[in-house]
């Protein structure tokens, strides 16, 4: 489970780097950012105005029996409740808006890196872990934006309005009052301390259900068969139960911390009271300014209790935008150059020129390490190859290499003459049509799985690809023909249906070098060799590539390549390598040899 | 709210568990809010004080009961916290157990209809919105009602015609969060079901990654993500534009009633009908009703959006398994399967749609019976049968002469090894992967079953050798890797048996050689069932069948077969005519 290890490592809870690195996605908006703090600032303004109103309203009307008094103060009441619904109003949407907007962007931008990212990149990283990248850390960045950003403000200007009315009434008394600071600063530093342990457990664990489940719901079959049932539940539980354990620590932290604010708060109206209260008798301070005091330092103690919430929030947008940035930050080895060669015509022709290869990133790989040893081959335009070879040998290695999956650690790959790192990624991976060993079908229809995304293919070609490969039979017998639902990876279908649907989508695509990797391996034989009558037809002066371990598949390709362990070992067509009587003479001995002597 | 209670009824069994502790809970809130009373009417006892006489003495003595009252209320609301929330998280817990105990049982029917990426955002976000519900849901409902109750009684006492006036605006209130409460639940759920789908989408894209960038499909990837993003945002949009509204709508109302009591309270003060004392007081506890008020339009949003999700869920634990131990299953039967295996004129087929004919046939223990047949022939759903991954009506499957459903689900899978045509290995070590389906496995077990299928050579090649890590479905292997991994993952097994659905169509036919030979070593006198499409795989069985439309058409040795000149002898001479033809 090593791949866990980087959930655990969380770094600071504030970020100054990150945090600049953030505010960059506001700008794009900042009209709307701008408004929401003015919004804001008149916002906190108004709130600090209504106790001062009532203040007013007791010292100068209420005490004096001025009921018009007591009348223009309601009005004026009125009129600042208003004011700050507007502005509330505003204020929410806007910062709404922004945090939607701004998620929207990232999700698309993070989406497109990891469209753009090697695969090496994803040999390495589960699905269910990027998911979350794309879904609940774009979350957690959202609610900063949205609801964390703008508040801090309206609360830390809230704070500071205060503070400046309290000094203003009476610089004394709230002195006074600020004599718990000292204690909410301990109290705060502590709990965040706590807060912070006990969030990285629950994020490490959220992370660890998100991976199991994605991982035990796609092999649930497996775990059915092979009555894992118990053992995956206990596996489950014990994580749950790391999560539980975690946020109880939180509760903990948040339930101490509350009640820790209050009891300050309640200390420091005490403070005023006892303090005020004398200054009262000795008639140095009016009775409605001690009690509009209480009330602000009521107030006072709201916005810093509000700031404790946000710390959470602050901390998991820190935590989810280190991961965020780290994966946005990870570098696209694998790009077209600046200025790549222009594609002129395709003839086809391939060149595998003395290339080692190997899946380590090692600096120095050790020769074991290697995958490919010093290939080298070549295939003329419009010619046939074929690659066998044991299981493990290489061979799909070397059409991963092909299709510059992975970039060949020495030597190079030629295109027509020219290497493949010179060319543009789209234009080179468009000439292939590739029907690839593990066969992937998306949730959609027949028609959407050979078309893909690509706007160019027609109904008709769709139809005419699943007729080559001879599919069209049994979807002609759906009720929705070509229209017809197909399920997440395909799972209603024979695998041979799946297989022959891959093989269709090749075709569809109209490619100039035909792939394919073990295309036909679940496919009975007659079908195959329909297909390949169909094929006869349509690759016609193009060049393909067929790996097969089915000797009767590939005994026509006009070269044939035997692979072992990494290397080029035997070169030539059927009757040259039958003639050499080495491994290829061998596979074809276990094929055939024997079950023609056994019936003859 | 009909809908509402629809979805939470399955909640009350789990609420029910923590009875005692709820009740606790409920009691801390209720005494938090009692001693809460106490402050302002000490507060403004003070206050009144003050306005005539009142000693050093005395003002010390206040202060001091202020601080005492919020010692005890800080306890209290400590315990409040503490068991409330707490529960919640146990509730969160067992829920998600629950949850996925339940997905264990369910069938691979059930998987076919249910995307991965759905049920995962359920068991995730969705679990997370009805523990919100719960804890501090529940927490805060609490809290209101009493924290409403109380001090609404209080002001009552001070002065009912105040109180009267402050209350105006509470019926807008109500009327308000009814309405937009059931718009709130609409709107979440869809946007809910929106984000699944978008899950589902990036688990798709990933999963299928090799395939996008091989058809150069990243543009229109990104493309259509883009459009499921922007559906999204502006369903949230509109919900956002529903909250933005109803939060300052609360606050304005609150003011109101701020404004009517210092209007009216205050030309009551000055005709002297109350104290200036009990102004304040009246201030105060209109104020502690803000709190409470903002926070029931929080918990509305709360509950409506965690009874969404519970409804989702539930659909999930609702599902019955529809493959399970039943009335059909005997505890007598017995726990080792001898391995003779019977079809009795099966049919068979997916959503009425006939997929097997009247199969009949009967496989002896010990015996290796081959299957050959077109692609969707229904090969695999013949097997699929046996293990019980889909279920064979009653009566025309038979394991040692008894009816499958006899014995219990658990008994009969141990006792089959199966390699699913297509593989799925987990991000685990090699030698976890192999010894998946056995406890305490042995490494020289290992060694063994990685030996059978010829798996250990590579093994011995990979630098950490059986510790290397497989990667995601075994992404780290090559095809023929992973399908042995699978085929040693079912013999380390010692099933009695074994079924390979053309398990060995990644392998070359020297490796495949030698895995046939090592099984037939490992499973003598132990029943086997191979598919494949190779001659050369099929070739040495006692017995080969051949599926056509769901039927058996022809059944015999490959001799006899050969002889036959059907189905059989026609791919067997596909396979080798050509070669034949060139020779000469
Ligand atoms: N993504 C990967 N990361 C690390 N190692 C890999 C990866 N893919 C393949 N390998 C290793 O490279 C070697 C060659 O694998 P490759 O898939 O090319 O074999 P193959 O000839 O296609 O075999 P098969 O006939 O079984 O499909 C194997 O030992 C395999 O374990
Ligand atoms: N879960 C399912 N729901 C509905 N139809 C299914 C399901 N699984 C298979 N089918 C259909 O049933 C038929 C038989 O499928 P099956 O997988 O048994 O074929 P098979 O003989 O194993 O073929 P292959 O050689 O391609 O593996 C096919 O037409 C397939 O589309
Ligand atoms: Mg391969
Ligand atoms: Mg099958």
């Amino acid at each position: 489970m090593a791949q866990f290890h980087e959930e655990e490592a969380l770094g600071k809870a504030y970020d100054h780097r990150l945090m600049a690195r953030l505010v960059r996605y506001v700008r794009p908006y900042w009209p709307m950012a701008a408004t929401a703090l003015l919004c804001i600032l008149v916002f906190a303004m108004l709130q600090a105005v209504q106790p001062y109103l009532t203040k007013v309203a007791i010292d100068r009307y209420i005490a004096r029996h001025d009921y018009a008094g007591l009348g223009r103060v309601g009005l004026l009441l009125i009129a600042v409740l208003g004011v700050s619904f507007a502005l509330e109003f505003l204020q929410t949407f806007l910062t709404q808006w922004m945090g939607q907007r701004i998620m929207y962007d990232m999700r698309v931008e993070i989406f497109t890196h990891l469209q753009r990212l090697q695969l090496k990149f994803f040999d390495r990283n589960p699905v269910g872990r990027l998911m979350t990248r794309v879904t609940t850390d774009v979350d957690a960045l959202n609610e900063l934006f949205a609801a964390g950003l703008v508040t801090v403000f309206g609360d830390l200007l809230t704070l500071l309005a205060i503070l400046l009315v309290i000094l203003r009434l009476n610089w004394r008394l709230a002195l006074v009052s600020f004599a718990v600071i000292p204690f909410i600063i301990i109290t705060t530093a502590v709990f965040r301390r706590k807060a912070r342990d006990s969030y990285r457990d629950v994020r490490a664990a959220v992370a660890r259900i998100s991976a199991f489940l994605q991982e035990h719901i796609s092999g649930m079959s497996v775990i059915q068969l092979f009555n894992r049932e118990e053992k995956s539940f206990r596996q489950f539980e014990a994580i749950n139960e790391r999560h539980r354990k975690a946020n109880y620590d939180s509760i903990m932290a948040y339930a101490v911390f509350f009640p820790m604010v209050e009891i300050l708060s309640a200390t420091a109206i005490a403070l005023i009271l006892w303090y005020g209260g004398h200054e009262v008798l000795k008639s140095q301070l009016t009775l409605g300014t001690l009690v509009a005091f209480i009330q602000y330092s009521q107030r006072f103690f709201r916005p810093i209790q509000d700031l404790s919430e946000k710390y959470n929030i602050l901390q998991s947008a820190m935590a989810s935008s280190e991961r965020i940035f780290k994966l946005l930050d990870t570098p696209v080895t694998i790009t077209s150059p600046i200025t790549p060669h222009p594609f002129q015509d395709v003839g086809g022709s391939i060149e595998f020129r003395n290339v080692w290869f190997t899946y380590s990133d090692a600096a120095n790989p050790s020769a074991e390490e290697y995958v490919l040893k010093d290939v080298s081959f070549k295939v003329d335009p419009g010619k046939s190859v074929a690659i066998v070879g044991h299981t493990g040998a290489g061979k799909t290695t070397l059409i991963s290499l092909l299709q510059r999956f992975y970039d060949v650690n020495r030597g190079s790959i030629l295109l027509d003459g020219v290497d493949l790192r010179e060319l543009d990624l789209g234009e080179l991976r468009r000439h292939y049509g590739v029907v690839l060993q593990d066969v992937f079908i998306f949730s959609g229809t027949f028609e959407s799985n050979i078309r893909l995304g690509t706007p160019w293919i027609d109904e008709q070609q769709v139809q005419n690809a699943a007729v080559d490969v001879n599919l069209y039979d049994f979807i002609r017998e759906l009720p929705n023909g070509l229209k017809e639902e197909v399920r997440e990876r395909g799972s209603t279908l024979s695998v041979g249906q799946k297989q022959l649907m891959a093989f269709a989508r090749a075709l569809a695509h109209d490619p100039r070098i035909l792939i394919l990797d073990e295309a036909t391996s679940s496919v009975d034989t007659e079908t195959e060799l329909k297909i390949r009558e169909a094929l006869a037809r349509l690759m016609k002066g193009r060049t393909s590539i067929v790996i097969a371990h089915r000797l009767s598949t590939i005994q026509n390709a006009d070269q044939i390549i035997v692979m072992h362990k990494g290397q080029v070992r035997e070169m030539g067509n059927h009757q040259e390598l039958l003639a050499r009587r080495g491994i290829y003479y061998r596979l074809y001995q276990l094929q055939y040899k024997e079950q023609e002597t056994r019936v003859a | 709210m009909g809908k509402l209670g629809t979805s939470l009824r399955p909640l009350k069994a789990y609420i029910q568990r923590y009875r005692g502790r709820i009740i606790l809970g409920f009691l801390c809130v209720m005494a938090t809010n009692a001693v809460a009373m106490a402050f302002p009417w000490v507060l403004g006892a003070a206050i009144d004080d003050l306005a005539q006489v009142l000693t050093h003495e005395k003002l010390i003595r206040y202060s001091l009961i202020l601080i005492g009252i919020s010692l005890v209320q800080a306890i209290f609301r400590f315990a409040m916290r503490w068991i409330l929330i707490g529960v919640s998280r146990d509730i969160e817990f067992d829920l998600r157990n629950d949850l996925f105990s339940r997905l264990l049982q369910l069938s691979v029917r059930y998987y076919h209809h249910n995307r991965t990426g759905d049920l995962m955002s359920k068991a995730t976000n969705d679990i997370a919105a009805v523990r919100m519900l719960v804890g501090p849901g529940i927490m805060y409902t609490a809290n209101t009602v009493l924290a409403t109750v109380l001090a609404l009684t209080i002001m009552l006492k001070i002065d009912a015609r105040l109180t009267l006036f402050a209350l105006i605006p509470l019926p807008f209130v109500s009327v308000a969060m009814r309405y937009l409460g059931s718009k709130i639940h609409d709107r979440f759920e869809k946007i809910q079901a929106m984000f699944s789908d978008i899950s589902a989408r990036i688990q798709e894209n990933l999963s299928g990654i090799r395939v996008v960038k091989s058809f150069n499909q990243e543009e229109s990837e990104i493309e259509t993500f883009k459009r499921m993003n922007q559906d999204y945002i502006e369903k949230n949009l509109g919900l956002i534009r529903l909250w933005g509204t109803f939060y300052p709508s609360l606050e304005l109302l609150i003011g109101l009633a701020f404004v009517v009591v210092l209007w009216f309270g205050g030309m009551q003060v000055i005709s002297g009908r109350i104290t200036l004392g009990s102004f304040v007081k009246f201030n105060t506890y209109l104020g502690m009703l803000v709190w409470p008020m903002i926070a029931f339009g929080w918990v509305i949003n709360l509950v409506e959006r965690g009874a969404a999700s519970m409804g989702r869920i539930n659909v999930i634990l609702e599902a019955r398994p529809d493959i399970a131990d039943g009335p059909m299953t005997r505890s007598d039967a017995p726990s080792i399967i001898e391995g003779e295996i019977e079809f009795r004129n099966l049919s068979f087929g997916y959503n009425g749609h006939p997929v097997l004919r009247e199969i009949n046939l009967k496989i002896h223990r010990g015996q290796r019976v081959a299957i050959v047949g077109h692609t969707g022939s229904g090969k695999s759903t013949l097997v699929h049968l046996i293990p019980r991954l889909y279920e064979a009506p009653p009566g025309t499957l038979l394991i040692d002469g008894r009816d499958i459903r006899q014995y219990p689900l658990a008994v009969l899978r141990s006792q089959i090894g199966f390699v699913p045509q297509e593989t799925f290995l987990f991000s685990e070590t090699v030698a976890e992967n192999i010894a998946f389906g056995v406890s305490g496995a042995d490494d020289q077990s290992i060694v063994r079953a990685a030996e059978v299928s010829h798996l250990l050579r590579d093994v011995e090649q990979f630098p950490k050798q059986f510790q290397a890590l497989v990667g995601e479905r075994g992404i780290t292997l090559s095809g023929g890797q992973k399908q042995r991994s699978a085929i040693s993952r079912a013999v380390i097994r010692n099933p009695r048996i074994l079924i390979l659905d053309d398990a060995l169509s990644s392998v070359d036919t020297e490796t495949e050689e030698r895995i046939l030979r090592q099984l037939d070593e490992v499973m003598q006198n132990r029943t086997s069932i191979i598919i494949s499409h190779r001659v050369s795989t099929v070739k040495n069985s006692n017995k080969i069948i051949v599926l056509n439309e769901g039927r058996i058409v022809e059944e015999g040795t490959h001799d006899e077969l050969v002889a036959h000149e059907g189905y059989y002898a026609e791919l067997y001479q596909k396979q080798l005519l050509e070669e034949e033809l060139e020779q000469i």
